[in-house]
């Protein structure tokens, strides 16, 4: 028995030592030192392009990595901040890229609505809008849509939410799909089912000319742009009169309102702040790959940007951008760039992209074990944990002083 | 030290006439009619499952009563919301301590004072001066208010769930306070101390009610508090009001000691 207690006793001191060195390490440290790292680790992601190939694969990754915090910050609102377990999030990665597809292409064509883009693109039949306006329309879309699907839903409580938001999200699939016999006037439809709209416009940004593939890095600073404006947000939201209200309605629901926090509607505004992230990130996706496409909107989506919630630590915005890179690199990185022929050298037969999920699965268990709360968790849960590790170590002392009792009788 | 509230007042007064609330089969409140008036420190008694937290939900709106009418001054408030109530002029404390238990003491009292803040969606997001000049002053009277409860000052950055249970118990006080109440419910704010910090506790409760211009609504077990620090008394069984009127009158009438003690034989 006592040999099984010693490596926990020594993973506790360990982790006591850890935090004494943290400790430390703070107290030499002035106190400007975070800010002054925030501004090295942005001016490092500014410059980043230069060190990579303008359309290497790794440049392509990181896009989408970007446009993957983007949507793990919206879902972070909504599941970390104001805790409602939203499963049907890719209801607005739909109507985001549908937004893209709608102002940004000849889809619509009997219309003739031409908004600051490029000069061939002026002379095209179909709706073209800015690329910024779209994308203003696409948060927009997706705010009130939020708010329809918010305002029957959010009247109930817990697990039923997720039951019904996960209704939605698939409603949303269903109607993406079938959009395509859904007529809108002079032969025009409302989606392209599964054959998708395609050529729709690539950013235009005056003086910059129009984004191709073949240099990625205007996508990527466009990206890194719509990350740094979602980051800016979720910070201020956090630290305000609104954020409080919904950590105060995630932590006790009956204290909240009774100290007259409007429960339904600040749960709203939680949703469709989530839901406008949602949607600017898909139009972002819509363009970025160049199609809108129904059967981009599957479940399993909902369920990877809250894997990357939860993988980086609920509530917790640095956790949210960690959490979006992280599982952004693996799945279109490492798996498929790096990884997928390993099976090969060793002479199996398959190829890594073909079990992914399961990697997926076999990570979120390794986090949940290793680390529950999360890679960067929250202030204050990473206080609740440390404290309940402190419990713990009080009740692994117990037993000890039990089992010398013991021995010395 | 004292503390000034620069909000107007709001409605003073609050009255229950007939109040029913069933949960299914159960009637939990049956016909309960309560005066409060203003600046006065009225109780509400009983055994346990009389129906006195009942009463106090159906007050601050999380219960809608089954019949009867809730009023606050001249108003009726019968159905609205708990949050609209809140910023009517009600504030609350609860039997087990309900605070934000992630949140620093501080920042419960912040939350406390919601709806006396201005700051909407666009307002935190751009956070004008205004803004801040509000988070600022919210921040300064939630410590006035922490230290008017007699919260030591090394305790307000501290995780509510970490504070030991007296603290609790004040920090809960300072958030009900923090919303500018003109009436407050406590529900056995004794509940768990020793008779020397229920005595100060009762002394407390007279110096809110006084320096605050506060009109108190107190849950009580604590036959010595609501003896002594009480003005009128309302008695609660199985759902019915027994009895009511001036403490030592209460203390005296047949059906109360039958409630408590039983039927003598």
């Amino acid at each position: 028995m006592s040999t099984r207690r010693e490596p926990d006793k020594g993973w506790g001191e360990f982790r006591a030592q850890m935090r004494e060195w943290r400790a430390a390490i703070e107290r030499v440290l002035p106190p400007w030192w975070t800010r002054a790292a925030l501004g090295i680790l942005l001016a490092f992601a500014i410059v980043l392009p230069f060190f990579f190939s303008v359309s290497s694969g790794f440049m392509n990754a990181t896009i989408i990595a970007l446009a993957y915090v983007v949507m793990s910050l919206g879902l972070n609102i909504v599941v970390g901040f104001a805790g409602l377990l939203d499963l049907g999030y890719v209801a607005f990665y739909a109507l985001g890229a549908y937004s893209l597809g709608w102002f940004g292409s000849d889809f619509f064509f009997k219309a003739h609505v031409h908004v600051l883009v490029s000069g061939v693109a002026s002379h095209e039949i179909g709706i073209h809008l800015n690329f910024l306006l779209i994308l203003i329309a696409a948060a927009m879309i997706c705010a009130v849509a939020g708010i329809i699907i918010g305002l029957p839903t959010l009247r109930l409580r817990g697990d039923y939410i997720a039951i019904v938001t996960l209704a939605f999200g698939e409603i949303i699939g269903v109607v993406a799909v079938n959009g395509q016999s859904v007529h809108v006037g002079g032969g025009m439809t409302l989606t392209a089912g599964n054959l998708g709209i395609s050529a729709v416009d690539s950013p235009y940004f005056p003086g910059i000319g129009v984004f191709n593939e073949l240099d990625l890095r205007p996508w990527y600073w466009l990206a890194l742009g719509i990350v740094l404006f979602v980051l800016f947000v979720n910070v201020r939201l956090r630290d305000s009169r609104l954020g409080r209200a919904w950590v105060a309605l995630r932590e006790d629901e009956v204290a909240a309102v009774s100290m007259g926090i409007p429960s339904v509607r600040t749960k709203l505004t939680a949703y469709s702040m989530g839901a406008a992230f949602g949607g600017m990130s898909g139009a972002f996706f819509g363009t970025y790959f160049t199609v809108v496409n129904a059967d981009q909107f599957q479940f399993g989506f909902s369920i990877f940007i809250l894997a990357m919630v939860i993988i980086g630590g609920l509530g917790s915005i640095p956790g949210a951008v960690a959490g979006g890179l992280v599982l952004g690199y693996i799945n279109y990185y490492l798996i498929p760039d790096v990884l997928n022929n390993l099976p090969s050298k060793f002479g199996l037969n398959f190829q890594v992209t073909e079990i992914e999920f399961g990697i997926y699965g076999f990570l979120l268990v390794l986090v949940m074990i290793l680390r529950p709360q999360g890679l960067i968790p929250e202030r204050r849960r990473r206080l609740e944990m440390t404290s309940q590790i402190g419990a713990q170590d009080a009740e692994l002392e117990e037993p000890t002083a039990t089992q010398t009792t013991g021995v010395a009788s | 030290m004292t503390i000034e509230t620069e909000a107007p007042r709001a409605i003073a007064v609050m009255r229950a006439e007939h109040l029913v609330k069933e949960f299914g089969g159960l009637v939990a409140v049956d016909d309960v009619s309560l005066d409060v008036p203003q600046h006065s420190i009225v109780s509400v008694i009983g055994p346990n499952g009389a129906g006195k937290t009942t009463v106090f939900n159906m007050f601050t709106g999380l219960y809608k009563p089954t019949a009867g009418r809730i009023l606050l001054g001249d108003r009726d408030v019968t159905r609205t919301r708990p949050d609209i109530i809140t910023s009517l002029g009600v504030a609350r404390t609860f039997q087990n301590i309900r605070l934000f238990g992630a949140m620093t003491a501080l920042e419960n009292v912040v939350v406390g004072r919601h709806t006396r803040m201005r700051a909407g969606l666009f307002g935190s997001i751009v956070r004008p001066p205004r803004v801040r000049r509000e988070e600022r002053e919210v921040r300064e009277r939630a410590g006035q208010l922490l230290t008017y409860v007699g919260l030591r000052e090394s305790a307000f950055d501290q995780l509510a769930a970490q504070l030991p249970y007296g603290d609790q118990r004040r920090v809960e006080i300072a958030r009900a306070l923090a919303s500018e109440p003109t009436v407050l419910l406590l529900d056995e704010p004794t509940a768990g101390m020793n008779p020397q910090e229920s005595a100060a506790l009762t002394a407390f409760m007279r110096k809110m009610r006084d320096e605050l211009n506060l009109t108190i609504l107190l849950i009580e077990h604590d036959m010595k508090v609501v003896m002594d620090v009480s003005e009128r008394v309302t008695v609660l069984d199985h759902g019915h009001k027994i009895a009511e009127g001036p403490p030592e009158e209460v203390r005296a009438d047949s059906r109360v000691i039958e409630a408590y003690l039983g039927t003598p034989r």
